[in-house]
């Protein structure tokens, strides 16, 4: 079995542990994917090799501290918002961990990222920039690019903590030949404490994990992201009608296909309960599938060929044509 | 005219250790570390848990530490507005 | 990979693969009389070749491993071992949780340490490499490692990386403890030398700190000593820790506890001879 494998393996069953033969192999497959603490989170309790033991307990340590720090800038961003008066939806991992949701369990987190309407898009940088917020790039032509045709204002980032905000207007670039609707989303949202800051509701929260992972990045680290899908639909499971709303909305959103994908490969990595109706294979599955697990026993990202194919598919899902081969031709030319 | 009311956060969220005059800060909720100079940690103990704006702070630790009469609120509401930044203390 | 090497120094294991033999099998005779690894390694680090022809045709090293700096220039293959070592020290710098890691210099005489940190060029790595050739026990020259619950000092004795003229000042020891002579690195021409017997045999043996100094090195300076409060040497110590913030209260109380517990010193000195007396002063004094 290979080390990819190996991993989602154990992350799917954690008794599995004492059958483990090469742990440093393992966890470097962990780290490269971005999933040592995820790793360490389920495997705590196991019986393990000291070194090992050690080596995860710092993990979860690490990803307590990263925890508290992204909430932190949740608060820093909720005190600065909420003058506005204006819905401030939490994404990915920080939207995890403030809910109390469980891909949050030992999660590395990065960047905050917000949605917010496109109207108060204005306003919105005038506090933050007021509080302490910054702009990260200074060049005119990304800066274009981001503003008109990405999903978010350029990032931004704290002077005094270093640590990034994006500030997004909708799910995916305008450009994208999938437009979800980032009024309907905003809509659904779930309030939080104060209700300055808000969560997606459960279904577009699973359907923004997938556009995530299929549509708007080159599958790097998809491993993480699958498990974020797998755990998501284990928690909403129990809500009424969850598998209903998930396939509504996505359909409204023109997310269906990706959603769909995602939940048959979490299926068959990770065990998640799927409707029965899910399971039909698409040809293009066990692609996505070798993409996932295309990492090596020393943390090497493996098959460059197949992993190039996904990139360019995903900044053409982005971009129209000659608009792409314009952006890969400027930032190539920059590159020199 | 006393400024705006702040409030700090109750005093088991901070760690506190005296370092030669100074305080070195553990602020449990952020996660960050600060080192303070009197009157920051008299001025975060009067509003832990309790809001204030700076002539009731001036008030509170009067009987610790020692303010010119003239400055205090002033000096006082300088500080405040580093501890706002700084995200130990929040309107109230 | 190709070739494979695994390498314990103090408590921490690195899992080392090249593509090339060279670099290896020079740390091999470097690091010949260290104990043996662990069977699980905490970091892996990969000395790999840019291109396939890279391996053959004006071979270029890239760091690469657990952590990896993205724009970091390759290096070439003369240079492997370090490549290698600065594989290790990313691995350290970017990705070390089970200690407070702290860039300094260290040095043990009966069971207490004196740590040494600033910045490059105030010769700490010299000066700990000269204290374990005078009877002191060399616990290590770019890292301090502190344990998070103890607050005592974990040995990291790896080999020394030996500048320019500091090479002189070690022309007494066993030949088979240096390493080879690489020229033409960006600092200059280095030699790594390795610490001696003792050093190696009880890198497993903890110290408790005694001393903090912040040396600083200058031909023209005249010899001096300052005090360093504590709040001053907490902050100054968090600017030599790449992971001082990821460790939470832990690393909190590490620190904090190790600037209550052990005095610091500013010292100026204009050559070894003088940092070695200042160091004796300092010792003995109550």
């Amino acid at each position: 079995m290979t080390i990819a494998l190996t991993l989602v393996r154990l992350l799917a069953d954690p008794a599995g542990a004492g059958a483990v033969a090469d742990w440093t192999s393992l966890l470097a497959a962990a780290r490269a994917e971005s999933l040592l603490g995820t790793l360490a989170h389920r495997l705590d309790g196991q019986k393990l090799p000291p070194k090992v033991d050690a080596i995860l307990a710092a993990a979860r340590a690490d990803a307590a501290q990263a925890r508290t720090q992204a909430l932190w800038e949740a608060e820093m961003a909720r005190r600065a918002l909420a003058p506005l008066g204006l819905p401030a939806v939490l994404l990915k991992g920080t939207a995890y961990a403030a809910a109390g949701l469980s891909p949050a369990a030992g999660r590395s987190i990065g960047d905050l990222d917000i949605l917010v309407p496109r109207a108060g898009l204005p306003e919105v940088e005038r506090v933050l920039l007021a509080y302490g917020w910054e702009w990260v790039k200074d060049d005119s032509y990304d800066d274009l690019y981001y503003r008109r045709w990405m999903h978010e204002l350029p990032p931004l980032i704290h002077k005094e903590r270093d640590r990034m905000i994006d500030v997004h207007h909708t799910i995916l670039p305008l450009t994208a030949r999938r437009t979800p609707d980032a009024e309907a989303l905003i809509a659904a949202r779930r309030p939080l404490g104060d209700g300055a800051l808000s969560i997606l509701a459960p279904a577009d929260m699973v359907i923004h994990a997938a556009a995530h992972l299929f549509a708007d990045g080159d599958l790097a680290g998809g491993l993480r992201n699958l498990w974020d899908i797998d755990r998501l639909l284990r928690d909403f499971a129990a809500e009424p009608d969850f598998w209903q709303q998930l396939r509504e909305r996505a359909e409204r959103h023109q997310m269906l296909s990706p959603v769909l994908r995602a939940g048959r490969i979490a299926n068959d990595l990770y065990g998640t309960p799927v409707p029965d109706g899910w399971r039909v294979w698409d040809s293009a599955d066990p692609l996505f599938k070798a993409r996932l697990l295309a990492r090596d026993s020393w943390g090497r990202a493996t098959r460059p060929a197949l992993r190039l194919g996904f990139y360019v598919r995903s900044h053409a899902l982005r971009m129209p044509p000659l608009m792409l081969a314009r952006h890969l031709w400027t930032k190539a030319r920059k590159a020199s | 005219m006393a400024g705006p009311r702040f409030i700090a956060d109750p005093p088991e969220a901070a760690k506190a250790v005296a370092l030669d005059g100074l305080t070195a800060l553990y602020h449990r909720p952020s996660g960050l570390t600060h080192i303070l100079a009197p009157p920051a940690p008299q001025i975060l103990a009067a509003l832990a848990g309790k809001p204030g704006d700076a002539a009731e702070i001036a008030l509170r630790i009067a009987a610790e530490f020692e303010l010119e009469a003239e400055d205090a609120e002033a000096a006082i509401g300088a500080r405040l507005a580093e501890l706002e930044a700084a995200g130990l203390v929040r309107r109230a | 990979m190709r070739h494979r090497l695994d390498l314990r120094i103090g408590p921490v294991t690195f899992r080392i693969g090249s593509d090339w033999r060279a670099p290896l099998d020079a740390l091999r005779r470097l690091y010949g009389t260290y104990p043996a690894p662990d069977p699980v390694a905490d970091f892996t680090v990969r000395l790999e070749a840019e291109r396939p022809w890279r391996r053959f045709i004006r071979p270029s090293v890239a760091i690469r491993g657990d952590y990896i700096l993205p724009d970091a220039a390759p290096s070439s293959l003369t240079h492997g071992l370090l490549a290698a070592e600065m594989g290790m020290n990313l691995q350290m710098a970017l990705g070390q949780r089970r200690f407070l890691l702290l860039h300094a210099s260290a040095a043990e005489r009966d069971g207490r340490a004196l740590l040494m940190t600033g910045h490059s060029g105030a010769g700490k790595s010299t000066l700990a490499a000269l204290l374990g050739e005078r009877g002191w026990r060399f616990l290590g020259d770019e890292f301090a490692l502190v344990d998070l619950e103890s607050g005592a000092l974990h040995p990291f004795p790896r080999a020394i990386s030996l500048k320019n003229e500091a090479l002189g000042l070690f022309g007494g020891v066993a030949p088979e403890r240096l390493g080879p002579i690489l020229d033409g690195t960006p600092k200059g021409r280095i030699r790594h030398l390795r610490p001696n017997g003792e050093a190696i045999a009880r890198m497993d043996e903890i110290a408790r700190p005694a001393l903090i100094l912040f040396p600083r090195f200058g031909r023209d300076l005249v010899r001096d000593i300052r005090p360093v409060g504590a709040a001053e040497a907490f902050v100054r110590l968090t600017q030599a820790s790449t992971n001082y913030v990821a460790l939470a209260e832990r690393g909190f109380d590490a620190l904090s506890g190790l600037v209550n517990g052990a005095p610091a010193r500013a010292i100026d000195y204009p050559d070894t001879d003088t940092a070695m007396a200042l160091v004796d002063e300092l010792w003995s004094a109550p």
